[in-house]
């Protein structure tokens, strides 16, 4: 061992036992963002700019910058990445336009010491953090809460999202696990409602007639909830528990029935404001704390005492969101290292 | 002579003044490493666009190329890095197909813009069959090229500088460059003279296939994993090359070191414009004002020329 590599490896030594040491006040980050046209994407823009806005004034980071692609398109994400690697920033936060094809340029950024956090749209290079969705326990969890709300179990319905699309199988798929797991609970019927109110109305108009009577719970993708609400409401039918998606219309429907008839539900989706999370991660990553590799987004739960602090922050026409601090992501990171 | 200095002239001030702006903006691209991140995702580009400017040589325009690198792309990734032998033959059949569809597009007399338009949609589809989720990875020796550090220059120079050469020799040079620019000149002239033009036609399309499997393997190369929709944009970048590079959509005339210059111009403008932190809202409208400022300048300058 040479006098050098003793010293490294003093230095190493050094770095784990004082993790909090590093500084990040002169650190830059950016956001890597391959699309920006519908309501959730617009949402978590705009709490990247509130929550970085803020981090940059009190002197956490130097700078958090944000960039779209305009055309959505893989390879100009590749060039926008090996842009902020030439442009010095010391992380990127990446929402991917795919999970493959931009692995290349992660890893010219990962070689030039750039800490690479990729969020919701993730990437498969190793070398990248990824905070991924548990889309399969989003499914499970309904089951779960309906289980809790009636023990005895029933008949449910299922309205699932975009036919061939990952998420809507894999949601499903958590449905169909967590059936497994009470088997109280039987699907009596399954129609596609590709995540938007009037498509999830007419399917379950349409699929209404031919299901028993005793529909004790509709399990939900989100963004179809007040759409179903409607059609059993239009047919005369005793109004199941129906999952929201966490959109503002099915929160205000919800809301109104509770206060007439004292209805009872949950909602659970999440929060576009996960880019602010993928931001703490890459935030502690540069401090030098120890972080796994691969980590679970928080799902964003309305319960029913919650539903009205909830629609209130809620805009019409959007979803509801919650902007994560850095003692959320110090949970996330601890959670996701036990789990590992 | 004179003619093709000034049609090369151009292109290469477009590129010389965005270089400068990217310099003086970021003198960290000023570098070894700066230079080939600011230009490796411009050689499959510039691929592609040899591939559209052999196209546009013979008066027909290529709208499939987008489509055809991606699924070039595809093979690539997977049965080329699985199985050689066979993702050898499948990428000699996309070949095979180009060529045909050339000899095609000259028996029947169809419009090559319907023609390539239709194969978009079935290279699409094969590429979605082939990798249904993005995935894959790059055979060895594709990565070890494309990641190579050669002495002196950046291995995205290298391959632009050797690239612009080949074809130069190949389209501007050789006896069979000459036929192939006389059939998008006058087509019936060369007929006459007794040469098929089937098989000319079909000789430029099968080389265009030949390049686009080089832009497909090379983005392999450099992305080391494929996705269905990873080269769509290249359908209308190759075009917007060719053109910015001096090239004409009729009569032959084209400058294929002048399409490999357009090809890496575009690349740089797209730089260039994620520099100066304009919204994306604005860009690619502002790519747009950058394409049509050059060819404003084309005509000015031509205009003067005549006059």
């Amino acid at each position: 061992m040479t006098t050098t590599t003793r010293l490294m490896a003093a230095t190493a030594v050094l770095a784990l036992a004082a993790p909090a040491f590093a500084d990040t006040s002169e650190r830059r980050i950016a956001l890597s963002n391959n699309y920006a046209g519908n309501s959730w994407r617009q949402a978590m823009l705009e709490s990247w700019t509130k929550v970085t806005g803020q981090a940059v004034t009190d002197g956490v980071v130097a700078a958090a910058d944000a960039f779209t692609t305009a055309e959505n398109q893989a390879t100009e994400q590749a060039a926008q990445i090996q842009n902020m690697i030439l442009e010095g920033y010391d992380a990127i936060v990446l929402n991917a336009a795919s999970p493959t094809a931009l692995n290349g340029a992660v890893r010219e950024a990962c070689d030039a010491g750039i800490v690479v956090v990729s969020f919701d749209g993730i990437v498969t290079e190793p070398c990248a953090y990824r905070i991924a969705v548990d889309f399969k326990e989003m499914g499970r969890k309904q089951v779960e809460y309906l289980s809790g709300r009636m023990p005895e179990g029933g008949n449910l319905l299922e309205i699932r999202g975009l036919a061939g699309v990952f998420v809507d199988d894999e949601i499903s798929a958590g449905i169909h696990a967590g059936v497994e797991q009470f088997p109280q609970f039987s699907i009596a019927g399954s129609v596609h409602g590709d995540w938007a109110q009037d498509v999830a109305q007419r399917a379950v108009a349409g699929i209404l007639p031919s299901l028993p009577d005793d529909i004790v719970g509709v399990v939900t993708q989100g963004g179809d909830g007040y759409g179903a609400a409607q059609a059993f409401a239009a047919a005369g039918r005793t109004m199941p528990v129906i999952i929201m998606g966490n959109r503002q219309d099915e929160l205000q429907w919800w809301k109104e029935q509770r206060d007439a008839n004292g209805y009872e539900t949950m909602s659970v989706s999440i929060a576009p404001g996960v880019s602010t999370l993928a931001f703490w991660v890459a935030q502690q990553v540069l401090d030098g704390q120890q972080v796994p590799q691969d980590l679970i987004v928080p799902f964003l739960e309305i319960n029913q005492d919650g539903l009205d602090a909830a629609l209130e922050t809620t805009p019409a026409g959007g979803v509801a969101n919650v902007e994560y601090t850095l003692d959320d992501a110090k949970a996330v990171i601890a959670k996701g290292g036990s789990a590992n | 002579m004179k003619g093709i200095d000034l049609r090369l002239a151009l292109p290469v001030l477009s590129l010389a003044v965005l270089l400068g702006a990217v310099f003086w903006m970021q003198p960290r691209a000023m570098s070894y490493t700066g230079l080939n991140l600011l230009f490796n995702l411009a050689v499959p580009i510039a691929l592609a666009t040899i591939a559209q400017m052999l196209v546009i040589m013979v008066d027909d325009i290529d709208l499939s190329i987008g489509t055809y690198v991606s699924f070039c792309a595809c093979v690539t990734a997977t049965l080329l890095h699985d199985t050689p032998v066979v993702g050898i033959l499948v990428l000699a059949a996309g070949v095979g197909v180009y060529a045909a569809l050339g000899a095609l597009i000259e028996l029947q007399k169809l419009p090559a813009i319907v023609v390539t338009l239709g194969m978009s949609f079935v290279w699409g589809g094969l590429a979605v069959l082939l990798l249904p989720a993005p995935g894959g990875a790059s055979p060895d020796w594709i990565t070890t090229i494309m990641k190579a550090r050669p002495p002196l220059m950046p291995m995205a120079i290298v391959a632009c500088i050797l690239l612009a050469l080949a074809s130069h020799l190949l389209v501007t040079r050789s006896a069979m460059g000459t036929l192939l620019r006389g059939v998008g000149g006058n087509a019936r002239s060369v007929a006459r003279a007794g040469w098929s033009v089937v098989r000319l036609r079909a000789l430029a399309y099968g080389l265009a296939g030949v390049f686009g499997v080089l832009s497909g393997m090379a983005l392999v190369g450099l992305a080391t994993s494929a996705d269905a929709n990873i080269a769509l944009r290249y359908t209308l970048l190759s075009i917007a090359g060719v053109i910015l590079g001096g090239g004409e959509f009729t009569g032959g005339r084209v400058s294929p070191v002048g399409a490999v210059i357009g090809a890496l111009t575009l690349t740089l403008a797209g730089s260039f414009l994620t520099f100066i932190r304009l919204s994306p809202d604005w860009q690619i409208g502002a790519q747009g004002v950058i394409l049509i400022l050059v060819l404003a300048a084309r005509l000015l300058v031509r205009r003067r020329r005549t006059a």
